[in-house]
């Protein structure tokens, strides 16, 4: 038994488990948190500029390396600041352990100052919290949070400690880590059942999402053992490699020709750690209308919940590939094939100067170790369609709560965890303002990310969306007249930053953006007004996919 | 006892945690599930609470939800009783005025039936006690209608899964446990 106070115990059980990079933002109620961390030197604990810097920072961590990522904040508007994320990471299976300090327990529910009830804000954004009342209970609450964090579906978990209890003194132990990476084979059932109707395929196609980016090298074995032709989902984005011949791409909204196209022709589908969300599916009665679904998740609500599934699988994504590649039969379907390269074919080919233009150049650059981060809007829809991942956690990407302000801190995050590789985000102009304060971050820690902010001086998806279904009536979405300079403001850090305006400009700008030894920004100016395709309207089916831009509308 | 097809009872052994009540209440009114009904209490097991619930929707939706309330940190156990074979009960305190001496005999006559038990006696009202099934209980409150009734207070259904098996894992009870599988959280 050691003497130790409740502040003590935090770093204690997180240093235990290896978590030794936070990111926060002191304040009142958090005190004696960051008090007892002058005394944990292996701690490295990263100040942004906001709270919510911290938490995307965190879940940046969490997706390039699949470990849990930790965040920090004070009570009331601090713990507020971090819900975006909780919510984000919550939406895209995120490991994540966010601590919050709160007033003292004889001060809560009394409208203290700074205090907010955060566990019952974010109780639906939340795998789970807490709020700690004694501080003896410490060690095992946060053992437990990064348990629940990392297992099963991953998600956020939040801890919320009273002063008081950061202060209280007790006589305790750290409980030792439990080993990480626990598998849930499928029942041996559920996997016959699914070989037999995959055996019974003319036209199969496999689907992966985010909850198979653990499981990247047996999902590979699969599909190559099958033959089966491959599409992964914006969250799936690396767990198949792209330049296999049995990629398609990714589906839904902005998906590719031949992964739409091989949903809407498929006769079994087998998808993979996804959750049919409504970007992927379109018009969910007239998805994969002639395909019998296989649905393998580890979460067993996902199932069924949006589309009718044939075949349930529950278990993680790693055993349940294996189990399936152990009955491999390769398929051998020739007009199936004829027809996915027919579609493979068509894509829009971004031949002049555009955002695209300027996504592609900056992608092709890329390596296959490479970190690309998005923010949100069209330059992540171009990014998604354009970048070619060869690895799994490359792709850093707000998918389902699709946060604009996301990407530039989550690549600070990742580049923090991996400063071995090149980390590099792709922005918007608008998205890069809701987090820009975080130049700072990169210049207090050297962090040697390179930004890139695709500047077309207007919110550009709302924007395309008002072109195309508002009848062009622009409401709000003109940044042009008050953007800063984006180079002055990278300069303003410090930090090194290049614009390029043309076609002919870029291929210098790059290189000097990249060859810069430390963080950098480039700027492409690129023509205001430009649309993301191919496009599923909202609400319809994806076999009504619209391949280029219709008469009229900008490319 | 069939019930409705758009009812569907369940049973949740969830651990005795702070805003435990409030993290059910949340996840269904979050995901727009129809709840017609909740009660809960505590059980012989110390730490462990037992909640009745009532849902409403086609099954599909009950069984989502089944999957939803699952994942709850807090949730041990949901008993879908479509599946497991259980009792239930009602209990309903209902008001109800007595304008003469004439009404209170027949007040009183309707209430035998019932074998409702008079838990108040007031000079203007009467309170009854009325134990059952929820046929019952709405049968009763409709005959004492025509009296005037002055206030309810319903319970919902709370049940209990029949035979000698416990619902709560790993409570041992004459000689029979089953083995669980524990949901994946």
């Amino acid at each position: 038994m050691t003497t130790m106070t409740g502040a003590e115990a935090l770093w204690r059980t997180l240093v235990a488990h290896d978590l030794t990079t936070v990111f926060g933002y002191p304040g009142g109620a958090i005190m004696p948190v960051y008090d007892a961390l002058t005394a944990f030197p292996d701690v490295r604990h990263v100040l942004t500029r906001h709270e919510q810097g911290a938490i995307h920072a965190a879940e940046g961590w969490a997706k390039a390396t699949g470990h849990v990522g930790v965040c920090i904040a004070t009570s009331g508007p601090g713990a507020t600041n971090l819900v975006t994320g909780l919510a984000d990471a919550m939406l895209d299976s995120v490991p994540l352990v966010a601590i919050t300090g709160n007033v003292a327990r004889h001060l809560i529910g009394t409208d203290a100052f700074q205090e907010a009830d955060i566990t019952g804000i974010t109780l639906p954004v939340t795998k789970h919290n807490y709020l700690v009342k004694s501080a003896a209970d410490l060690p095992a609450v946060v053992a437990e949070a990064i348990h629940i964090a990392r297992s099963g579906r991953p998600g956020p978990v939040l801890i919320d400690i009273p002063k008081d209890v950061q202060l209280e003194a007790f006589d305790g132990e750290i409980p030792a880590p439990e080993p990480e990476g626990e598998r849930h084979e499928p029942s041996e059932e559920a996997v016959m059942a699914a070989v037999e109707l995959l055996r019974s395929a003319r036209r199969p196609v496999l689907m992966v999402g985010g909850g198979a980016q653990g499981a990247s090298r047996e999902i590979t074995e699969f599909a190559r053992a099958w033959n089966v032709p491959t599409i992964t989902t914006l969250m799936g984005l690396g767990v198949f490699p792209a330049s296999d011949p049995l990629w398609l791409g990714m589906p839904g909204m902005h998906g590719s020709v031949a992964a739409n196209r091989a949903i809407s022709g498929a006769d079994v589908l087998v998808g993979i750690g996804l959750r049919f969300d409504d970007r992927v599916t379109g018009r969910v009665r007239d998805f994969a209308p002639n395909a019998r679904i296989i649905h393998v998740d580890i979460d067993a609500a996902e199932i069924g919940k949006i589309v009718t599934t044939n075949v349930p699988v529950r278990g993680d994504a790693a055993s349940a590939a294996r189990a399936l590649t152990a009955h491999a039969r390769p398929f051998d379907h020739p007009e199936w094939n004829a027809e996915i390269q027919e579609w493979k074919g068509r894509f829009v080919r971004h031949e002049h100067w555009s955002a695209g233009y300027a996504v592609k150049a900056i992608t092709d650059r890329l390596g296959p170790d490479d970190i690309l981060a998005t923010d949100v809007g069209q330059h992540q829809m171009l990014s998604a369609q354009l970048a070619r991942f060869e690895k799994p956690r490359r792709w850093l990407t707000s998918g389902g709560l699709g946060t604009m302000g996301f990407g530039f801190p989550a690549a600070i995050g990742a580049a923090m965890a991996q400063p071995e590789v090149r980390t590099v985000v792709i922005a918007g102009d608008g998205g890069f303002q809701m987090t820009a304060q975080e130049l700072a971050t990169l210049t207090r820690y050297r962090v040697p990310v390179k930004i890139a902010v695709i500047n077309n001086s207007f919110l550009g998806m709302v924007r395309q969306w008002q072109e195309m279904f508002h009848g062009r009536r622009y409401s709000e979405v003109w940044l042009g007249d008050s953007n800063p300079d984006f180079v002055k403001l990278a300069g303003a850090y410090g930090i090194f930053g290049v614009r390029a305006e043309s076609a002919d400009e870029l291929p210098a700008a790059i290189d000097a953006w990249l060859a810069h030894d430390g963080p950098s920004l480039l700027e492409a100016v690129v023509p205001h007004e430009h649309g993301v395709f191919p496009m599923v309207p909202a609400g319809a089916s994806l076999s009504e996919m619209v391949e280029t831009a219709p008469e009229g509308v900008a490319k | 006892m069939s019930l409705p097809t758009s009812d569907f009872l369940l049973s949740l052994i969830v651990r005795d945690e702070p805003r435990v009540l409030t993290r059910v209440a949340s996840l269904i009114g979050r995901r727009g599930y129809n709840i017609k009904s909740l009660s809960v209490g505590t059980t012989e097991v110390a730490g462990v609470s037992r909640m009745t619930i009532v849902v409403s929707g086609d099954r599909s939706v009950v069984e989502n939800a089944i999957r939803q309330l699952e994942k709850l940190q807090d949730v041990i156990r949901v008993v879908d009783h479509a599946l497991e074979k259980f009792v239930d009960r009602e209990l309903v305190l209902v008001k109800v005025a007595i304008r003469s001496s004439e009404e209170r005999v027949e007040v009183r006559h309707i209430a035998d039936d019932f074998r409702a038990r008079i838990v108040d006696v007031g000079r203007h009202a009467l309170i009854f006690e009325v134990t059952g099934d929820e046929g019952k209980i709405t049968a009763f409150i409709e005959q004492m209608r025509p009296f005037g009734i002055l206030e309810t207070m319903r319970t919902g259904r709370v049940a209990l899964t029949r035979g000698s098996n416990a619902d709560v894992p790993g409570h041992v009870y004459a000689g029979e446990t089953r083995a669980l599988e524990p949901a994946v959280k």
